[in-house]
């Protein structure tokens, strides 16, 4: 029999990734939400994003499932573990995305009450989803492949931390993808918040980054006890957020998400690296998590004839909105 | 006080699925009506097809988004709850499941955009092939779906290592014993629920004399279908019934509140079964009915509850009313379809305001008899999860308390309350705002083909409405 597992990592992993990046943005437009200008201004927002995020938010559904099929252990271990926190994000998107369409059809002065579900479900489904990275991090209570921890296991200052952090980078992602898709005083707001946030994130990342190896024994002899090659993770992220402050002083529309995104992939790695082989910390491995090789193989059949078919027309997506979202334009 | 978290999680995952389960019902059924109206409007190239379409596109697109959100909740559920079934199935359950998102995820990168807002923007036989391909995507997600669901109730197909289920036979395992039954009985579930909210709406816009000429058309044949479809489902149900009967007697016990194993089964048409003392109150059976329909002879013998020791029964008196209540409606069903084929075999169709009035007031009872239909079977497999293999005690999340339990309890019921309120009023204002009379006049979306609910276009208040 052949092992599916190393696939599988790859295909979930990326899975996980698209979610973080796509759905990250729209999340992060929906937390600048209230601090935008105007009434006008919140109608670009929206409508930047509008075309795509709920096709963001699909990749969560197959993450999901996905993870059902080929890593069980991880679906049942973090989902009890988490089992308020998980409520707390579901919650969080239907309530923005129930909000999202229903702004677009209400009277422009009943608005006030979608703008502050859009902007509560945004804050409440991220803040969840960083507490989820941080829980990972903290390792989970196992005994015999089942979780024994407690309810608020995953609600610790370190998780609070990390929580916030995520509310920082999703926050970034947003501005600068704002910065891509608007113009005018718009962008020049935008600019100003990714300044802001993206100082923000450096601070989390320094603290997290020292919190860490205190939190976790594993992680501290992984980076400490030799000098290893993962060292070029946390040198590239400072590089790339130099690059990331500089762009931002610079007339150039794309660098500074591209580069947001590129500092998410650098964390993602330095989290998935610090803990390899471990998914589900600090007792089980990614071959511990598989599922069997059979089912891993029968659903990689159906998998690889879709997934091309989804990326492709997610590019087309992507590629019919591209340009700047202008007042009046969009959709209403 | 103590909340008993495995209770709390039967009536929480009751609640999100019985939620989710109207939606894809409603879609499955409307997506095969709009396939059907797209081609007949293909051939004849009359606009009121067109028209009648479009305007049943903008309601499907509401109901598939509604679908997607409270989807997404059950994407969770198996692991927050009952993550130890969901360990133990996982090499079957995960990889059925998966295929179930890939399929919804698969048609909606397709073929919903082009549906949804291509209809002046592709050739007309590419836009039908959309809808076919929609059409056709429903029943497959429903294929997996149901294929699952039977796996849970005449599982097959595979072996238990170390209290582990390892799939032996994929075509066994997918194709379980009661699948077959189980999604022809969904199937054209399906078709009626779409076809009395379809009758529903067009006998209403014909009371009101709203787009009389499309609404006629539709109402037309829709009885058409409901005249086959109503008494075709009595058959199919007693076919799925007997597939019961033979895998899980002692739910079929609990439909015909039969304590003592008996020839000559009485049909009862009304008791109320009395769990504690194994016996049922007031009554009022035909005799030797249930023993004709469940082994086609008159005193064929049917084992009663009284076989099985208490904790193995499943809760008798929820069985027993909520298959009375599906039955119950399904028979109303039949009678609505065959009076109205009745007066449109006469013609007069349109003269009988008793009959418009009926089928308007109709509009909800699919969903109820749907759902009675799922709360027989689902609440029929009690005590297990997995028939006889895992109960729903060892498959509950070990660590999971009543609090927290009562707490998401009551919080999805909150999400859902403000989602759903929301969203049926806003069906309903669709519906008021009634067909536009151009069949093209379906407003320029820029082509935004991701997201259903921006395909309907009606303003959510009076206020909105206004001021666009």
């Amino acid at each position: 029999m052949y092992d599916f597992t190393i696939l599988w990592v790859l295909i979930i992993g990326f899975g996980v990734l698209m979610y973080v990046l796509t759905d990250g943005f729209d999340l992060g437009v929906g937390i600048l939400f209230p601090f935008a200008r105007s009434e006008e201004d919140r109608d670009i927002m929206m409508n930047t994003v509008a075309p795509v995020w709920d096709g963001n938010e699909t990749w969560l559904v197959l993450g999901g499932a996905g993870l059902l099929a080929a890593f069980p252990l991880v679906y049942t271990v973090f989902l009890p573990a988490l089992y308020i926190g998980v409520f707390l994000m579901l919650a969080g998107l239907i309530f923005r995305g129930v909000a999202f369409e229903f702004r677009f059809k209400a009277a422009p002065g009943r608005r006030g009450l979608w703008n502050w579900a859009f902007f509560g479900g945004s804050l409440l489904a991220t803040f969840a989803q960083g507490a989820v990275v941080g829980t990972f991090v903290q390792g989970f209570a196992t005994e015999d492949f089942r979780f024994v921890g407690g309810p608020f296991d995953w609600l610790t200052p370190f998780t609070v931390m990390t929580g916030l952090g995520m509310v920082a980078g999703y926050g970034l992602l947003g501005a600068t993808w704002l910065l891509l898709k608007t113009d005018g005083e718009t962008q020049r707001w935008a600019r100003r918040w990714a300044y802001g946030l993206l100082a923000a994130l450096m601070v989390f990342f320094v603290i997290v980054s020292l919190w860490t190896p205190l939190v976790d024994a594993y992680v501290r002899s992984r980076w400490f006890d030799n000098l290893t090659w993962l060292w070029v993770l946390p040198v590239g992220t400072v590089l790339v957020a130099a690059g990331l402050w500089r762009s931002l002083g610079r007339n150039n529309d794309a660098l500074p998400f591209l580069s947001t995104i590129a500092l998410f992939a650098l964390f993602y790695a330095g989290l998935l690296f610090s803990k390899w082989p471990y998914v589900v910390p600090p007792s089980y491995t990614f071959q511990d998590a598989a599922s069997a090789p059979e089912s891993q193989l029968f659903l990689l059949i159906g998998l690889l004839f879709v997934v091309p078919f989804v990326l492709m027309y997610t590019a087309w997506t992507y590629y019919v909105f591209r340009g700047k979202v202008r007042a009046g334009a969009g959709y209403h | 006080m103590e909340f008993d978290p495995l209770l709390l999680s039967r009536i929480q995952f009751a609640f999100v699925v019985s939620f989710h389960a109207i939606f894809p019902v409603f879609t499955i059924g409307l997506a095969t009506y709009i396939a059907l109206l797209e081609a007949i409007s293909y051939r004849t190239g009359d606009p009121n097809w067109a028209r009648l379409s479009q305007f049943w596109i903008k309601i499907f697109a509401v109901v598939f988004g509604m679908g997607v959100v409270s989807g997404l909740v059950m994407a969770f559920q198996f692991g927050t709850n009952w993550s130890e079934f969901s360990y133990r199935s996982a090499n079957f359950l995960g990889p059925v499941l998966a295929y179930e998102v890939v399929t919804a995820f698969f048609l909606e990168a397709a073929f919903l955009g082009v549906l949804l807002f291509g209809r002046n923007k592709v050739p007309p036989g590419v836009h039908l092939f959309a809808a076919v391909m929609v059409a056709v995507g429903t029943f497959i997600s429903s294929f997996w779906i149901l294929s699952a669901n039977s796996w849970m109730h005449t599982p097959a197909g595979f072996e238990l290592r170390d209290g582990m289920v390892h799939v032996t036979s994929w075509l066994e395992a997918i194709f379980n014993p009661s699948f077959p039954y189980r999604f022809a009985h969904m199937a054209v579930a399906s078709l009626l629920t779409g076809g009395f909210v379809v009758a529903g709406v067009s006998a209403w816009y014909l009371l009101r004399g709203h787009a009389v000429t499309a609404s006629r058309r539709a109402l037309k044949m829709t009885l058409l279908m409901l005249a086959i479809a109503a008494p075709a489902q009595l058959v199919i149900g007693d076919f799925h019934g007997l597939n019961t009967l033979e895998h899980q007697p002692a739910k079929v016990a609990a439909m015909e509140g039969a304590w003592e194993t008996q020839e000559g089964l009485p049909l009862l048409l009304f008791a109320i079964p009395d769990a504690a003392n194994e016996t049922n109150h007031f009554e009022v059976g035909i005799p030797k009915l249930a023993s004709l329909i469940l082994t086609h002879e008159w005193d064929g013998e049917v084992l009663g509850l009284k076989e099985w020791s208490a904790d193995e029964r499943p809760p008798v008196g929820i069985v027993f009313w909520s298959f009375r209540v599906m039955v119950g409606i399904g028979m109303v069903m039949i009678g609505v379809a065959l009076w109205g084929a009745w007066l449109l075999y006469r013609r007069r169709v349109l003269d009988s305001p008793a009959l418009l009035r009926t089928l308007t007031l109709m509009i909800p009872l699919p969903f109820v008899a749907v759902l009675a239909g799922w709360f027989v079977t689902e609440v029929g497999r009690q005590p297990y999860l997995l028939y006889e293999v895992i109960t729903v005690q060892d498959g509950l999340t070990p660590s999971l308390t009543g609090g927290m339990a009562l707490f998401t309890l009551i919080g999805y019921i909150a999400v859902y309350a403000v989602v759903f309120t929301a969203g049926i009023y806003y069906l309903t204002r669709i519906v008021r705002q009634g067909m536009p009379d151009d069949p093209e006049g379906v407003p320029d979306t820029q082509g935004r083909p991701k997201r259903p609910l921006s395909a309907a276009d009606t303003p959510l208040d009076e206020a909105a409405g206004q001021a666009s």
